[in-house]
């Protein structure tokens, strides 16, 4: 016999508490990691739901599949450097690699299909620290809440009936959401750019620069064309206008952007990407973004970069923005997707990238 | 009542039940970041890199600490078949509370990112970057930590029986007082 002298009391009570503690603590676990939680909003729901309207396209990104490779520099001039201590605002050169595409889980979507162009960058800073960002053509953007992002995409689903979203659902959508107005005012005016270069590129979420002295700075940067002449429309007959002219343009010289940086001041909103700041903000002039080389993207160093919003550097902080950590966490779920089926992991579709038709 | 059994030593009894909590929270703070794309993503994330570490290094400490005080011997009339369970499960629990913070690490490395466990302190690379390679790490930080979550539950299932059921004093041993 073991120790105990006289045999244990209220054995049945004991195996049970024992069962309570293993099982409650194995439904916390299912709680907390969302199996037993089915209507929270996670990753893979929002990337789930794009991968539905856009069709299932092994290897690429589940959103703004469509894009092409670039990589050159930022010339800083030091002037952000008052407001943040990253690295990359220092006077100086900081080596970058991006990737300029269109919105949309459709990597053979035309260029014409959307009036948005997108800009991913990735500066590596000397010290090794990284400062990523993903920026779009648009002043404002729809939608402030990753709720309503996940709504604004289940209502533009393709309708299994016709292949085509439902207009209905899309109306619903937005009058249920007064918050999307700024951004559907700019969409009646906007047109599908013949060219990447002719853009600006908004950060549209905030972020806050602290500067040296650790003092916090709300900001939102953009990048504005210097030379490119006015924005053109795109040619309807074409459907991969946007590479070509991108190639052209670079043989010819390397295409340039400034890196404007507005100041909020205080009481503008940082958590509500659909709010343009007035005007009338400071704004300053960071240095000049040089891009010289492009590549396709599925073999280019863009390809396997995550344009994940809150890689930053010491210097830059996330905001509020409610879209920033669920744009961190999609992204993650996205690039866990392609990078799975590049690896032809047992369980994904083989990554075959059909040949460019154009390059 | 017979003889009190004999106690882990101190230093590996503060480091079960501190690192017990860091791998149990890790656990639950990892399963419940990726399912969250709310604030508290990234609240966790920012957690978790620097924990895992720390796990890591605590890790090391530990299996030193093992080696130097062996542990008591278990009750010499378990049955076999459960002596085999605990030393197996017990060597589990080590391999994967070092391979779990590795993985993470070298997934992190592999996928190209800086290691950041603070807004300024980076890690360097512990692997080449590549996608393959990141898709492989990233799939068996989530398994190892489902399994590791499965032999903990296995771990702490076994010390209640020995605790109220057997009371052979082998949970005595690690908690350093009796239960009722
Ligand atoms: C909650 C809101 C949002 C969600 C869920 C979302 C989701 C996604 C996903 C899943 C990808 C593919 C990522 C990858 O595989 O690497 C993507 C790409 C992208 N997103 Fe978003 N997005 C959101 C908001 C925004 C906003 C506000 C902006 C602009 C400021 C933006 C700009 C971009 C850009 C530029 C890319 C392409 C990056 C690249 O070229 O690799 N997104 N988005
Ligand atoms: C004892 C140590 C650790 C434990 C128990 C642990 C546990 C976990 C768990 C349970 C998950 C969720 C997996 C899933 O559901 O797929 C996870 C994800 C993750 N872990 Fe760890 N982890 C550890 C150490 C680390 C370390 C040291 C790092 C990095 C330095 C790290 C980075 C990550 C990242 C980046 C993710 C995924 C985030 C995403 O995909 O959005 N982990 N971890």
């Amino acid at each position: 016999m073991h120790e105990p002298s006289s045999p244990p009391t209220g054995i049945a009570w004991r195996w049970a508490l024992i069962g309570i503690v293993v099982v409650g603590t194995a439904a916390a676990f299912g709680y907390v990691g969302g199996w037993l939680a089915p209507h929270r909003l996670t990753p893979k729901r929002i990337v789930d739901q794009l991968q539905q309207n856009g069709g299932m396209h092994p290897g690429y990104r589940r959103n703004h599949a469509k894009g092409i490779c670039v990589a050159g520099y930022f010339d800083s001039n030091g002037g952000a450097q008052a407001y943040s201590r990253a690295q990359v605002f220092a006077a100086g050169r900081t080596p970058v690699v991006g990737r300029l595409a269109i919105p949309g889980g459709n990597p053979y979507a035309p260029d014409s299909s959307a009036p948005i162009r997108s800009m991913g960058l990735r500066f590596t800073q000397p010290n090794g620290q990284q400062w990523r960002t993903g920026m779009n053509s648009m002043p404002v953007f729809l939608v402030s809440t990753p709720q309503a992002f996940y709504e604004q995409a289940q209502s533009s689903a393709p309708d299994p009936a016709t292949g085509k979203p439902d207009p209905a659902k899309i109306k619903a959508f937005f009058a249920a959401h007064p918050e999307s107005a700024p951004f559907l005012a700019w969409v009646k005016t906007a047109k599908p750019s013949a060219s990447f270069a002719t853009e600006s590129y908004w950060s549209l979420d905030a972020f806050v620069f602290v500067d040296a002295s650790g003092t916090r700075h709300a900001v939102r940067w953009r990048m504005v064309p210097v030379d490119a002449g006015a924005p053109v429309d795109g040619s309807k007959s074409d459907a991969d206008y946007l590479s070509a002219d991108l190639t052209q343009r670079l043989a010819k010289g390397p295409q340039r952007w400034k890196l404007m940086v507005t100041l909020a001041n205080p009481g503008d909103p940082t958590n509500d990407a659909t709010k343009a700041w007035p005007s009338d903000r400071k704004e300053i002039d960071a240095g000049t973004l040089v891009l010289d080389q492009a590549t396709a993207q599925d073999s280019g160093p863009c390809r396997d970069i995550n344009y994940d919003p809150l890689v930053l550097p010491d210097g830059i902080e996330a905001s509020d923005d409610p879209l920033l950590p669920a744009r961190s966490a999609a992204y993650a779920d996205s690039y866990l997707r392609r990078t799975s089926e590049e690896a032809h992991l047992p369980g994904t579709t083989a990554a075959h990238p059909k040949p460019e038709t154009k390059s | 009542m017979s003889a009190p059994s004999p106690m882990f030593a101190l230093p590996a009894r503060v480091l079960h039940w501190l690192m017990a909590i860091l791998i149990v929270s890790m656990l639950f703070i990892g399963v419940g970041m990726v399912a969250s794309v709310s604030e508290t993503h990234d609240l966790l994330i920012r957690i978790h890199k620097p924990l895992g570490i720390a796990i890591l290094v605590l890790a090391v400490i530990r299996i030193a600490v093992r080696l130097r005080y062996p542990p008591p011997p278990l009750p010499a009339d378990l049955p076999a078949l459960q002596k085999l369970a605990a030393l197996a499960s017990h060597w589990l629990l080590y391999i994967l509370m070092l391979l779990m913070p590795l993985i993470g690490w070298a997934m992190l490395s592999a996928g190209g990112y800086p290691v950041m466990l603070s807004e300024s302190l980076r890690l360097p690379p512990i692997f080449p970057v590549s996608p393959v390679a990141f898709a492989v790490l990233r799939h068996a930080h989530g398994f190892f930590a489902l399994l590791l979550f499965l032999t903990f539950l296995a771990h702490m299932g076994a010390a209640l029986y020995h605790g109220l059921i057997r009371r052979d004093g082998v949970l005595s041993s690690m908690a350093g007082r009796r239960l009722p």
